[in-house]
Parts: C-alpha cells; structure tokens; sequence
C-alpha cells in the first residue's frame, strides 16, 4: 500500500507521457476502428447538405495548417465524397496559406482517385489561398472575381465553365468550412453566413468546436467537432451510400486510439485523486 | 513628433474604420478587405525585418562561441537552403511566381517530407501535456474543483464509445442520466453560458481599448508614457 | 488602387448616405462610446476610481523579483497574433510594464516573438521602459528577437528556450492558439511562476489548469490599466461597466420574454420579443 501510495505521489510524468503513446501506437498498429452513431450537430450538417438540390454551389474552404492535418483531412474528404455524391459543383479555396496544400491533398487522395469521371472546371474547382483572411471574406461578399481573377493554376476565372454565373458570395448555396483556428468558421459566420443568410457548416479540431456551440443551430447548419464530428459523418456517409464502406473510414480508423487515449486520461484523472486523497490523508 | 504622427495616424484610421460601417457608399463598404490586404503586403516586407533579426542574432551567437552553437547552426542552413530551394525553384522550371506545390519541386518535398511532420509532430505533443495537466488539474479539492471534475468526466467518456455504451442499458424515462445526453447538455447550455459571458466581456474590452488606443490614452504600445 | 477608383466614379446621386439598417448597431455604439468617454473625463478632472483585484496582475512583480533572486531570466510571449490583433496590443502594454520592473530589479528580460511587426514594436516598448526608468544601460536590441512566423515552429523554439535557459517567471499575454498548453506545461514542468492572459476562451482552460495564474478574457485589456493605475485608463474600465450592466440587462429581459412566450404561447408576447430580439441583430 505504501508503495503505491509514494508512486502515486511522485509520479514521473515521463510514465504519463509513456502510457499516453502506448494509447496511442497500440490501436493505430492494431487498426482499430470505433464507428459511431451520428449526433444531432452532426446528423444536422448531414441532412442540409441532402437537402441541396443538385448541382449546388458549395465553397469548401481549407483553413487549416499542416499540424492538424490528421484531425482535418478527413472532415474535408467526407465533404468532398458526399458534395460529389449528390452532384453538387464544389469551389475549393483556402483563408490560410498553409490550407492550400491540403486542399490538393482532398483532390489528389478523394476526387482524382474516387471520382475519376468528375470534371475540372465543371464540377470542382481549386481557387486556391488569397491573403486577407476575414478582410478577404468581406471582400468576396462583394466581389468575388475582384479577388479570384484565376484559378489556383493560373487559369482565367472567365473561362472556368462553372464560374461563369458566380459574382458575390451570396451566389453561393452553401459554405463549409474545414477549420481549425482563426480565420476559421467564426469569421465565416459572421462575415459571411449572417449577413447574406448563406448557410454555413463547420467541421473543425475538437477545441475550437467549444467555441461554436453558441452559433448552433440558427446561425450554423451544423457542426464536426474533432475526429469524433468526423468519425460519425462518415457514419452517416456510409449508412446512405455503402459504397464509401471500404474507402471513406479514415476518421473512424483515427477514432480507435483517441477512443483508448481519452480512456487513459480518465484513468490518470482517477489516479490524480486517489493519489490526492491519499497525500491529504497522510498529512 | 515620433509619438505624435503614429497616435494622429491611429484617430484617422481607427475614426473612419468605425464610420465605415455606417456608410453604405464608396469607398468605405471596400476599405476593410481592402486596408487588410495593404495590411499583408506591408507584412511581406516586414518579413526581411524578422529574417535580418533572426540572422543577426543567431550569428551573433555562434560567433561568441554559445554553447547550443549545433542547433543555431540548424537554424541558419534551414532558413536559408529553404529560401534558396524557394527562390529558385530547384527540381522544376524556373518560373517566377509559379506554383510552389508542383509536383517534384524540392520545395514541396521538403513542405511534404520535412516541414509538415515536424508541425505535425509538435502539435501532437498536445497529447502528452493535455494527459499530464489533467493528471494535476482535475482533483476534489473542493466544492468548484469537484464539479468541474464531474463536468470533465462527463465530456470525455462521451468522447468516447465506452461513453455511450457505459449507460446504453438505462431506460428512456432515464435518459437524463445516459452519458451522450449528458455530454451533449452540458455543451449546449453551461458551456454556451460561460463561452458567451466570456465572450460578451471580451466585446467590451475590446471596445473600451479601442477607444483608448483611437483617442491616444494608452500609448504604452508605442513604447512610451500615458498623456 | 480600385479603392481610389471607386472614389473618383463615384456619383452623389446614387447611393444612400447612412446605413439604416445598421441603426440598432449605431445606437449601441453611441452609447457605449459616450460612457466610457464619460468616466474618462470624470477621471481626467481628478475623480478616484478604485479597480477590484485582479490577483494575476498583483504577481506579476512577485514572479519578477523571485526571477532576479534566483539570478535567472524572465519570459515574455506577447501571443502569436500580429499587431492588427488587440491582444498583441494588450499584450506589449504589459510588456512595457514588466520591462519596467525588469530595468529596475536589474533581471535579464527574454521576449521571443513570431512576427516582425510585433519585434519592432516590442523592442521600441521594452526600449522606452528602460529609458523611463533611467537604466537605458541595460538594454539590449536582441532582449525581442523574432523566432518564425509559423506557429508550431515558434512553439518548438520556446519551449527549446524555457528547457535550456530555465526560465523562473514565465508571462503568456495575447492571442494564443493550440500552443497555449504546451507553453504552459513546459513552463510548469521547469517549476517557473507562471502568469497567463489571453481573450481566446478556448484556450482559457489550458492556461488556468497549467499556470498560477490566468487573466480571463477582459481582464488581459484591463491590465495596463491596472498596472499602470492610470486614471483616464481606468475611468475607460468604469465606462465599460456600463457597457456590461446594458448587455445584463437586455439578457434577463430577452430570458424573461422568452420563457413568458414558451410558458404562455402569447402572439403579443411574442412579437415583443422578437422586435426586442431585432435591437440586437446583425444580420445586414
């Protein structure tokens, strides 16, 4: 009992750290994958997005850097699956400019390669990253050739086919934004959704999703937070088109050790009060 | 008079940005996305500031013979083999202002092979300390610490699948005790609560400096005295 | 340039002068500007204002004189945001401060920044501080030095420092994003004090399980205030109570009304409320 008692009290926290890339390595070796039933924050963006009439247009903005990639990725490639599902045409752009390699990453690993009867030009485009951020928002709500003259490859915006009936961003049916800081859903939200009523829908790393309760459900259509907002999109994804079965599960698979993770934390927070009690006991 | 320009420049500036809300007419429904982007052009330039001040400082260490000489070293052949491999867009055609993401630049190797693992790799450390601070942070110290314990408890188990299955068998007319329920409700309404208080102060705060900055009543940012 | 443009096309005729539906906004502000402009002059003609404590603030010189005991160096990271943030802004009005103590209890100041705008401005704060309190002596240009504008290589650059130069005072003041808690546990695993403010309410959690203590939200704008007992910038903060007694109010009102039209399903009630609701909505 001593024993346990003074390990406790002194616990290195390089033991913490250890258990923590166990909870981690294990399930990620092991590819345990945890499917999840959809909640109704994310069921909600779900069903707007069902709700589209086809050939919509959705702006899927990348505002994340490469640090949260594992968390972000695969928010952006269930959007992309389920956008090109239902046919809708998806604007593909970045407020960060470390998002406009992700957003190649979306193209390269989801469209090219699922979708390869999908159109460049026709049913998707890479608008790539502009300097501005919320600046940059308010200006594309006015104008948004002013800002976008060509295409992420230096194509005239003119002669992009589906660019042709889009000039301010109330022309869009929907944004959706993959996210994970500032600028991010918030500043879409407010400078664009509220003042031109265009519903937004926001998947972003499991911390900023705390901040965006608030604007659920009247000014944001619905919301993936973390890899679990994820995991339960792909949930849905799969439950209405089984295809995306085999394919679309990379949330779920990430799921398994941050499922294991969060058990542990919950272990060493248990342990930090028995180790607590029992410290107050001897004093 | 070195005080004086930047506090009149900052009562024009921030005046007609507050006006420009209000005036439907050119130029000002332009002027924010506008003055932002003069704002990163101006950020571009400033960068050779930063960069000669990284240079500066960390020769300035390696000639006095610092003990960390290796990793200063690391920084000074990092910066510049990485404005060197950009600049000249080794391992593809020279084209200024080309893409950088085109396939086989060395550029985009080094962002995909080098640059991206590494931010990677220090945000995943967030693990680790999240693990530990918890391990210190959430004990029944007393009655707030214990309820926030409870809430925290509460979130992570419904961050996890043990979390709905844990209380799955409970009866519907039990619901409120199931933890997905749970979880969800104390996201939705004392975290919305506080987040807005938070947030309704921080709105306020933000207003009160603003004005102090627009008026010239703190100054201290400009590195000198209040008036 | 299509700024100017604009202005030169632009015909008297066609536009409206005020933006009417912005009024509800308009209202606000006025009153909000008025009272704080109130208590400023009220301050200004000499009237004492008192400020609760703010424990944090109160720290701030205990962590630097610890600092200068142990012979060991202070940390100041003024947030990773630019200077068009208002944080960044906070944040070098508290560094001007703890330059002032560090100037004058002769401690070694370290204040790494991620943005070159920030250095120039923190190097002319820490500059002036030393000058103002006569030790122009002690200062050093490299005391702010610029690290990287990216965001985890900045991390990874201070938490190399805290590791190796052991910081005993660790000051986190400005916008901080997910580095707040691996600045703050690293900093708590040196053994620093460690004094945190940020207006980021995600990351508020972090910092007030990982540090000793935190400026929640308002209180990071409040702190030069406080630092610097300056009366108009404190008659700002009374002004800005006001502000918050309005913003108390029109929530127990809106609850009130909104409960009465769940309780009752009146249409009176009703469109009361959503006229009330009206005041205070954006969405132009």
């Amino acid at each position: 009992m001593n024993i346990l008692k003074n390990f406790l009290l002194q616990l290195d926290r390089r033991i913490i750290y250890a258990a923590i890339a166990l909870a981690v390595t294990i399930p990620l070796v092991l590819h345990f994958a945890v499917p999840l039933k959809p909640s109704p924050i994310v069921q909600s963006l779900f069903d707007a997005l069902e709700a589209l009439p086809p050939k919509s247009k959705v702006i899927l903005s990348f505002d994340y850097g490469p640090s949260t990639l594992p968390e972000n990725d695969p928010m952006a490639f269930a959007f992309a699956r389920h956008l090109l599902t239902r046919n809708h045409r998806i604007y593909m752009m970045a407020l960060w400019a470390t998002g406009a390699r992700n957003l190649d990453h979306t193209i390269e690993q989801v469209i090219e390669k699922e979708f390869p009867g999908k159109v460049y030009g026709v049913d998707y485009v890479k608008l790539g990253y502009k300097a501005g951020d919320e600046g940059l928002i308010n200006t594309l709500f006015k104008d948004f050739k002013g800002m976008y003259t060509t295409d992420g490859h230096g194509t005239n915006i003119n002669d992009i086919p589906m660019m042709k009936d889009i000039t301010t961003l109330e022309d869009f049916d929907m944004i959706l934004n993959v996210g994970s800081g500032r600028p991010g859903t918030k500043e879409w939200i407010q400078y664009a959704g509220d003042r031109g009523n265009i519903p937004i829908g926001g998947a972003v790393t499991a911390v900023e999703a705390l901040l965006l309760y608030p604007y659920y459900p009247r000014q944001l259509k619905g919301l993936l937070g973390g890899l679990q907002g994820a995991a339960e999109y792909e949930t849905a994804l799969i439950s209405k088109y089984p295809q995306f079965g085999t394919t679309g599960r990379q949330a779920q698979v990430y799921m398994g050790p941050q499922a294991v993770a969060h058990c542990v934390i919950l272990l060493l927070v248990i342990l930090g009060n028995v180790s607590y009690f029992l410290g107050r006991r001897r004093k | 008079m070195k005080k004086r320009v930047p506090l009149i420049i900052i009562f024009c500036v921030g005046t007609l940005f507050v006006l420009a809300i209000f005036l439907p007419f050119p130029p000002f429904p332009a002027m924010e996305g506008e003055v932002s982007v003069w704002f990163d052009i101006l950020k571009g330039f400033a960068f050779v500031l930063g960069g000669g001040n990284l240079i500066r400082v960390t020769a300035d260490k390696i000639r006095k013979g610092h003990p960390d000489r290796f990793y200063l070293w690391v920084t000074l052949v990092g910066f510049f083999g990485m404005l060197v491999v950009g600049l000249l867009q080794l391992g593809g055609p020279i084209a200024p202002g080309g893409d950088f993401t085109t396939e086989g630049l060395w550029f985009r190797r080094i962002y995909d092979g080098i640059f991206a693992p590494c931010m990677a790799a220090i945000f995943s450390t967030l693990a680790f300390f999240v693990s530990s601070a918890a391990y210190r942070a959430f004990r029944a110290k007393n009655r707030e610490a214990t309820i926030l314990l409870i809430a925290a408890f509460v979130i992570l188990l419904g961050r996890t699948p043990l979390g709905n299955s844990l209380t799955a068998w409970l009866p519907d007319f039990l619901n409120f005790l199931k933890i997905p329920w749970l979880f969800e409700k104390i996201l939705m309404y004392p975290n919305t609560a506080g987040q807005r208080a938070i947030l309704i102060g921080i709105a306020l705060g933000i207003i009160s400096n603003s004005l102090r900055l627009i008026l010239g009543v703190e100054r201290s940012y400009l590195g000198g005295e209040r008036s | 340039m299509s700024l100017f443009l604009s202005v030169l096309t632009l015909s008297p005729l066609n536009y409206e002068y005020f933006a009417f539906d912005k009024i509800n906004l308009f209202v606000i502000l006025i009153l909000l500007v008025t009272a704080i402009l109130f208590f400023v002059l009220k301050a200004r003609r000499g009237k004492t204002l008192s400020i609760r404590k703010i424990a944090g603030l109160e720290a701030v010189e205990e962590a630097v004189g610890r600092a200068t005991e142990m012979g060991k160096s202070v940390l100041f990271v003024p947030g990773s945001r630019d200077l068009d943030d208002l944080q960044t802004l906070a944040g070098l009005s508290i560094l001007g401060s703890v330059a002032r103590m560090t100037a004058q209890y002769e401690a070694r100041l370290d204040v790494p920044v991620n943005r070159s705008l920030v250095m120039a401005a923190g190097q002319e704060t820490v500059k002036e501080a030393y000058l103002a309190v006569g030790r122009p002596d002690l200062y050093r240009p490299e005391m702010v030095h610029y690290i990287t504008d990216e965001q985890f290589g900045y991390v990874a650059a201070l938490e190399g420092i805290m590791v190796r130069e052991r910081p005993a005072a660790c000051f986190y003041m400005g916008a901080f994003l997910a580095e707040s808690l691996i600045l703050a546990e690293t900093g708590n695993s040196i053994g620093a004090i460690q004094v945190a403010g940020t207006a980021m309410p995600v990351q508020l959690p972090f910092f007030v399980a990982a540090c000793d203590y935190t400026l929640i939200g308002e209180e990071l704008f409040a702190a030069a205030a406080y630092l610097s007992q300056d009366r108009r910038m404190m008659g700002s903060l009374k002004g800005q109570d006001v502000g918050k007694a309005v913003a108390m109010f029109a929530i127990v009102i809106g609850s009130l009304l909104a409960t009465i039209v769940a309780l009752t399903g009146s249409s009176f009630v009703g469109s009361l409320f959503r006229a009330f609701i009206r005041l205070f909505a954006l969405n132009y």
